[in-house]
């Protein structure tokens, strides 16, 4: 691990004339950033035949800093787009950056239906619990009791956990990591590039300058640190049975299954139609 | 059984179709390989006939989960050079806008196809109706380009359905097939073109040195050459304001000519946008604008009209936006009066009046009750504006009567 570390330099995937980034000091965000192009470095993935998709908000802003054709979409329909461009172009690895809103508030409706077709596509979910970009508003995600510009007096929503749905919508591959254990981060992102299906993970990510300033949590090495004493890998089925997330939270791969991807299915099965002659005028 | 005969006939190209289903097999001629949708009425046999003939094309067709969606493949199957489709009506165009304005913004070619029905909001579905005009051209936020084509025929709509194919893929530009339920469903015969022979326009695909590629930097035609992925020019896409590298930019000169330059990039392009059919316009004392359903009324109330000595004239747009502005002028030039039927509160008319409301009056002849308009109600209004004093003998006044509200 860290001899391959030391053969990864992230310049080499970063659009080096978009530095300096625009991410705030203390942002898990350009961890998870790292983390990716760690996993895709060592899976000698071709950044020609890369296609990041991502939505809006801070978590869509990073595909403009990787050196691969990056489509910055519009608010909540990465999943869509990277759908058509998917199917159009099996020959592409496409990976979908998206936040807590984009996927589960706007795109909600697209994030669950990709689960279910099962389409090979790489979904990082990077988790802030907070509109990061808009101010600091309440998200899908801000956990019950927190403040944010839109729950002054606290969150009253119960809030979902993204996983959890993933994989009751069908994904065939479902992990959460934390930014705090970038190695860690990066096998799961390794292990989800490598599935053969539609890929769902969630990084939990660190809003220090927003989220955490609000709720005043410290730092960011506070913060990071807490992620650490307060998400603990554990069994998954074992802590989660509502669609809401518990406060300790699972980590690392939470469910795989081999169902039929998407593309290659609907490709045989056109296939089998022409073969066959059918329909014809 | 006369062998000559039998082979001529499987030569045949006459089929019989309707709107929505020509529409699917002139994009399926035009090259279109990718249908995203979601079912809607009355536009929904487009996607049926698109789930047909695709697989049998090597093509991908996809039902989306909604019509957001649906738009959103579509723009994402583009981006990978795959030409593109997708259909709705009504309340799913609307449903479209933000990525429409984000396809003009990005130029990302695709086809949006609009079967207008009774509106405004979930309206008369099974109805036609001609309210979407203006939503066509303006329904997105900002300012952008955007081409809308109004067919009138089945034959017209397989025509316009692989010109709309060209002229998104030459310019870069969204294209809006807009058409009414009426013609949508209204089953003909047509004499379909040779699918084979049909010269399919390819994009303008970016060729040359890898290095400092430009994007959006475009060429005396002002369409840029689009980064093809897989071809190793590694761009950037995004539907912020962008300049000539196509990351982000808010200096006020990059974003004002990067701007400009979206916004006139259709202008030299108008010779192969620009469409419309004059039909008895050179001594016309009385000129008819209409489109769709309303302008073949409108053909046969010219027909009558002429019959009974009234010089009648007939204008139709078959691209609506950009507007055929000279060809309307010229058309106009010895009218004394205008009318516009069509089926809305008066969308058109707004178009006509700007374009000729200096020189001629404007009248509108407007149908909200969900049917199409009556020749004959259009042969009344002619003969009225044309001889103003007089009544209009030997034809029935019927809008009384079926409660057409004239503006």
């Amino acid at each position: 691990m860290i001899e391959s570390a030391a053969a990864f330099d992230v310049r080499d995937y970063l659009r080096q004339e978009m530095m300096p980034h625009f991410l705030c000091p203390g942002c898990g965000h350009g961890i998870a950033l790292r983390a990716l192009l760690w996993a895709l470095h060592e899976l000698h993935i071709d950044k020609d035949r890369l296609a990041v998709v991502s939505g809006i908000g801070c978590a869509g802003r990073l595909s403009a800093y990787i050196d691969a054709n990056t489509f910055h979409v519009t608010h909540g329909r990465p999943l869509a787009f990277a759908t058509g461009l998917a199917l159009a172009r099996p020959d592409l690895t496409v990976v979908v950056i998206t936040g807590d809103g984009d996927c589960l508030a706007i795109g909600g409706n697209h994030m669950i239906h990709a689960c279910r077709r099962n389409l090979k596509l790489t979904c990082l979910m990077l988790n802030n619990e907070v509109y990061g970009m808009t101010g600091g508003q309440v998200s899908p995600t801000t956990s019950e009791t927190r403040i944010t510009t839109t729950t002054p007096w606290g969150n009253a929503e119960p809030h979902f956990d993204a996983c959890a749905l993933a994989t009751a919508a069908g994904a065939g591959f479902v992990g959460r990591e934390v930014t705090h254990h970038v190695p860690k981060l990066k096998e799961l992102i390794k292990a989800g590039l490598e599935h053969p299906g539609f890929a769902f993970i969630e990084v939990m990510s660190d809003c220090t300058e927003i989220f955490g300033r609000k709720n005043e949590l410290g730092s960011s090495p506070e913060m990071m640190l807490r992620q650490k004493s307060e998400i603990r890998p554990e069994a998954y089925r074992d802590t989660v049975d509502t669609p809401f997330r518990p406060k300790r939270l699972a980590t690392g791969v939470l469910s795989r299954s081999e169902r039929p991807e998407y593309g290659a299915a609907y490709r045989a099965h056109t296939k089998a139609v022409r073969a066959a002659g059918k329909g014809e005028a | 059984m006369n062998l000559a005969v039998g082979s001529a006939i499987q030569r045949s190209r006459l089929r019989l179709l309707s709107g929505n289903h020509a529409c699917a097999l002139g994009a399926i001629a035009a090259g279109c390989r990718f249908f995203a949708g979601y079912p809607i009425t009355p536009s929904s046999e487009i996607a049926e006939r698109m789930a047909r003939e695709l697989p049998k094309v090597d093509g991908v067709f996809i039902q989306m989960e909604d019509e957001i969606a649906s738009l959103a493949a579509v723009i994402g199957a583009s981006m990978g050079g795959v030409k593109a489709m997708t259909a709705t009506s009504g309340p799913g165009f609307s449903l479209k806008q933000e990525n429409l304005g984000y396809a003009a913004a990005t130029e990302i070619p695709c086809v949006i196809v609009n079967v207008m029905r009774g509106g405004p909001s979930t309206g008369m579905p099974t109805r036609p109706a001609q309210g979407d005009l203006m939503q066509a051209r303006w329904g997105s936020h900002g300012d952008y380009p955007v081409v809308v084509l109004t067919p009138a025929s089945a034959l017209e709509i397989y025509q316009q359905s692989v010109r709309a194919f060209e002229i998104a893929e030459v310019c870069r530009v969204p294209v809006i097939l807009l058409y009414d339920q009426a013609v949508a469903q209204l089953t003909e015969t047509v004499d379909l073109p040779d699918s084979e022979s049909a010269a399919r326009v390819e994009r303008k695909w970016a060729s040359g040195p890898r290095a400092a590629f430009q994007p959006y930097a475009a060429g005396v035609d002002g369409v840029p050459a689009m980064p093809r992925p897989g071809a190793g020019y590694r761009c950037h896409t995004t539907g912020l304001i962008h300049g000539e590298s196509g990351f982000p930019t808010q200096a006020p000169e990059a974003v004002e000519r990067n701007l400009t330059r979206l916004l006139t990039k259709l202008d030299q392009h108008r010779s192969r946008i620009d469409a419309w059919q004059a039909l008895h316009c050179e001594d016309a004392d009385v000129l008819v604008v209409a489109l769709g359903i309303s302008a073949r009324a409108a053909a046969r109330a010219v027909a009558t009209c002429r019959e009974r000595g009234v010089r009648a004239g007939l204008f139709r747009p078959i691209t609506l936006w950009p507007f055929p502005e000279d060809a309307l002028r010229q058309a106009a030039a010895s009218a004394r009066a205008v009318l516009v039927p069509e089926l809305n509160a008066g969308q058109l008319r707004l178009e006509v009046e700007r374009i000729l409301g200096a020189e001629v009056a404007v009248a509108g002849l407007n149908r909200i009750d969900g049917n199409p308009i009556d020749p004959a109600d259009i042969a009344c209004r002619i003969v009225a504006l044309a001889h103003p004093c007089a009544s209009a003998k030997g034809i029935a006044d019927t809008s009384a009567r079926r409660g057409v509200t004239p503006r």
